[in-house]
């Protein structure tokens, strides 16, 4: 399996960072030697091996649905770089 | 330099005890020494204002007789991955580059509830993306320890900027985060004490995350009773983390009385490497020799997929930080780029595309490509059942031994610049660390010698989960052997 320009333009798109067309063969080839050298994997013999997802022993956590640090709009709007009084704000998503 | 700031962290700790000297006296001297290293471009954001103002608290604690213990008035650094109220925290990327955080992480909180006192925030690898910190927004960190020519190397990374403000006498501790080495791979290269807890051991809440299952915080010291102290300050359940381990947390510093009489330790016959360097091999060969000397019982042991764990590493982070860091967007935080007419998704492109630097594209296309329609059993839960197998292989030896023994890194520090153009050249550093960090496990690396060209190195030890008594332990046997001096750099070998 390896990632020619097409599947790179793709990837690049669902991760929704711009790659100049002029850029996409080189960054193929960089991602073609990562992939190539984590292919080695297809020689472990993984049947019937459960996938470990993480190494935390905790499952299903619970807690209160309670409010722990509310009112804090203000707080984190100051980091917002283009707030509008109470409110993010993006590009135009509507005609 | 300040005499002062070359004492152990325990030491100074039981001056200010005595009244010796007070935590404003060092702090001071602390904040000249970061200033007087401003070339090794360890600090991202310096903080003697508020540091003054901690370590003025402190003196006026123990005068009134309320320390809060150990650390009370000692300067540390805080790694810039560590969410810091009021103080802006970068993850060493562009795009966070102004990004002040209203809450403080927990393990900051529990350092600053500690009394330590924060000297500034250092330098890493850009969202902890690196083996060298060579990917830093803010620009590469040089090693307080120089090749014989007198040229600059690395200190490691991600978290070169704490290995070298410790190794450098500017504070006595600092934090560090290890995702798959990035606390013992700079401490090796530093000639310092970097230890990775349990996975869960430290709570990762307001840590900015790289790859969740794997990310961990640690102390990054001096000696290894420095970093158990820093430890016992920075552990403990959080709610606000769901992965927070509800182990009790011991006294790890009470634990360490240079006995390791009888403890088994386990040499694994997969981490002697090709082509690794003789100094490398011959250290190890000598630390088997120390603890055997100390009447512990080296013997081999096996962990078959070692040489899997690497490729199986470059799987799984970059997928979880592929999804991570989608959360910069342009929108609620940190940098936007964006023209008149502008799509939202043309402003989320060209932010991201501006915003993080090669090797965070690298690996957020590498994640997003194997957690893709069509690979994603091929790569994705591939690399989560070699995991399995990895850590199964620890389990089986740590029924026949207590701890494991292998070198830290497969070399010394290297020049800056270099492997630069070879991603996984680069990410080789990290064959002895990552198999520890997949499995969840507490490990260290503790400086015992410096190599032909007078480098230091270190080796690593790595214990069962939350073993980190035996860990600290051993470690500490360890070092008392090799007797190692950080602050031999500028000395010849």
């Amino acid at each position: 399996m390896s990632l020619d320009k097409d599947t790179v333009r793709t990837i690049a798109r669902l991760a929704r960072i711009r790659v100049e067309e002029k850029s996409l063969q080189p960054l193929a080839g960089e991602l073609n030697n990562i992939i190539g050298w984590i292919e080695q994997l297809g020689e472990v013999k993984t049947d019937g091996v459960l996938p470990m997802t993480g190494a935390c022993e905790n499952s299903n956590v619970l807690r209160k649905d309670e409010v722990t640090a509310g009112n804090q709009r203000d707080d984190i709007l100051k980091n917002a770089p283009d707030a509008e009084g109470p409110c993010f704000t993006v590009p135009k998503v509507i005609e | 330099m300040n005499d002062l700031l070359q004492k152990s962290l325990t030491d100074v700790g039981l001056l200010l005890e005595k009244g010796e000297v007070s935590s404003v006296e060092i702090t001071r001297a602390a904040i000249a020494a970061m200033e007087q290293h401003r070339d090794l471009n360890a600090f991202i954001t310096e903080t003697p204002d508020i540091a003054l103002i901690a370590a003025e608290k402190s003196d006026r604690r123990r005068s009134e007789g309320k320390t809060l213990g150990a650390l009370d008035g000692i300067p540390v650094a805080i790694k810039d991955l560590f969410c810091t109220k009021d103080v802006k925290t970068t993850a060493a990327s562009k795009i966070l580059y102004n990004f002040v955080p209203p809450y403080s992480s927990t393990v900051v909180e529990n350092l600053e509830q500690s009394g330590t006192v924060m000297v500034g925030k250092t330098n890493l690898d850009e969202f902890a993306m690196g083996s060298a910190n060579m990917t830093s927004h803010f620009g590469p960190v040089k090693n307080p320890w120089k090749n014989k020519d007198g040229s600059d190397l690395v200190p490691g990374g991600s978290s070169g900027g704490s290995a070298a403000a410790v190794a450098a006498g500017i504070v006595f501790g600092a934090t560090g985060t290890d995702t798959g080495g990035s606390i013992r791979q700079p401490a090796s290269f530093t000639g310092t004490v970097g230890m990775k807890p349990t996975y869960g051991r430290c709570s990762r809440y307001g840590v900015v995350a790289f790859a969740s299952s794997l990310d961990q915080p640690g102390p990054m010291t001096r000696t290894v009773n420095d970093a158990a102290l820093v430890l016992n300050a920075m552990a403990g359940h959080d709610p606000m983390d769901a992965t927070s381990a509800r182990h009790d947390v011991p006294d790890f510093s009470a634990s360490i009385n240079g006995d390791v009489k009888g403890l088994r330790i386990g040499i694994p016959d997969e981490y002697t490497l090709d082509g690794m360097p003789g100094d490398i091999q011959e250290l190890w060969n000598q630390g088997i020799k120390w603890f055997e000397a100390l009447g512990a019982e080296c013997q081999p042991v096996s962990l078959k997929h070692t040489k899997y764990a690497l490729p199986a590493y470059y799987i799984i982070a970059p997928a979880e930080a592929s999804s991570n860091l989608s959360r910069y967007d342009g929108v609620r935080y940190g940098l936007r780029v964006e023209d008149a007419g502008d799509s939202l998704d043309d402003m989320y492109e060209k932010t991201r595309s501006e915003g993080f630097g090669d090797e965070v594209k690298r690996r957020i296309l590498i994640g997003a490509y194997v957690l893709s329609a069509g690979y994603y059993d091929a790569y994705y839960i591939k690399a989560q059942q070699v995991r399995s197998l990895i850590a199964d292989d620890f389990n089986r030896v740590f029924e026949k031994v207590d701890v494991l023994l292998t070198p830290s890194t497969p070399s010394a520090a290297f020049a800056i610049g270099d492997k630069m153009d070879d991603p996984v050249a680069m990410y080789l550093n990290d064959v002895f660390t990552v198999p520890a960090s997949l499995a969840g496990l507490p490990a260290i690396s503790v400086p015992v010698g410096r190599d032909s060209g007078g480098l230091p190195l270190g080796l690593q030890l790595i214990a069962g989960p939350f073993d980190e008594t035996t860990l600290f332990r051993a470690a500490s046997a360890l070092e008392t052997a090799a007797g190692f001096d950080v602050f031999d750099h500028g000395k010849d070998a």
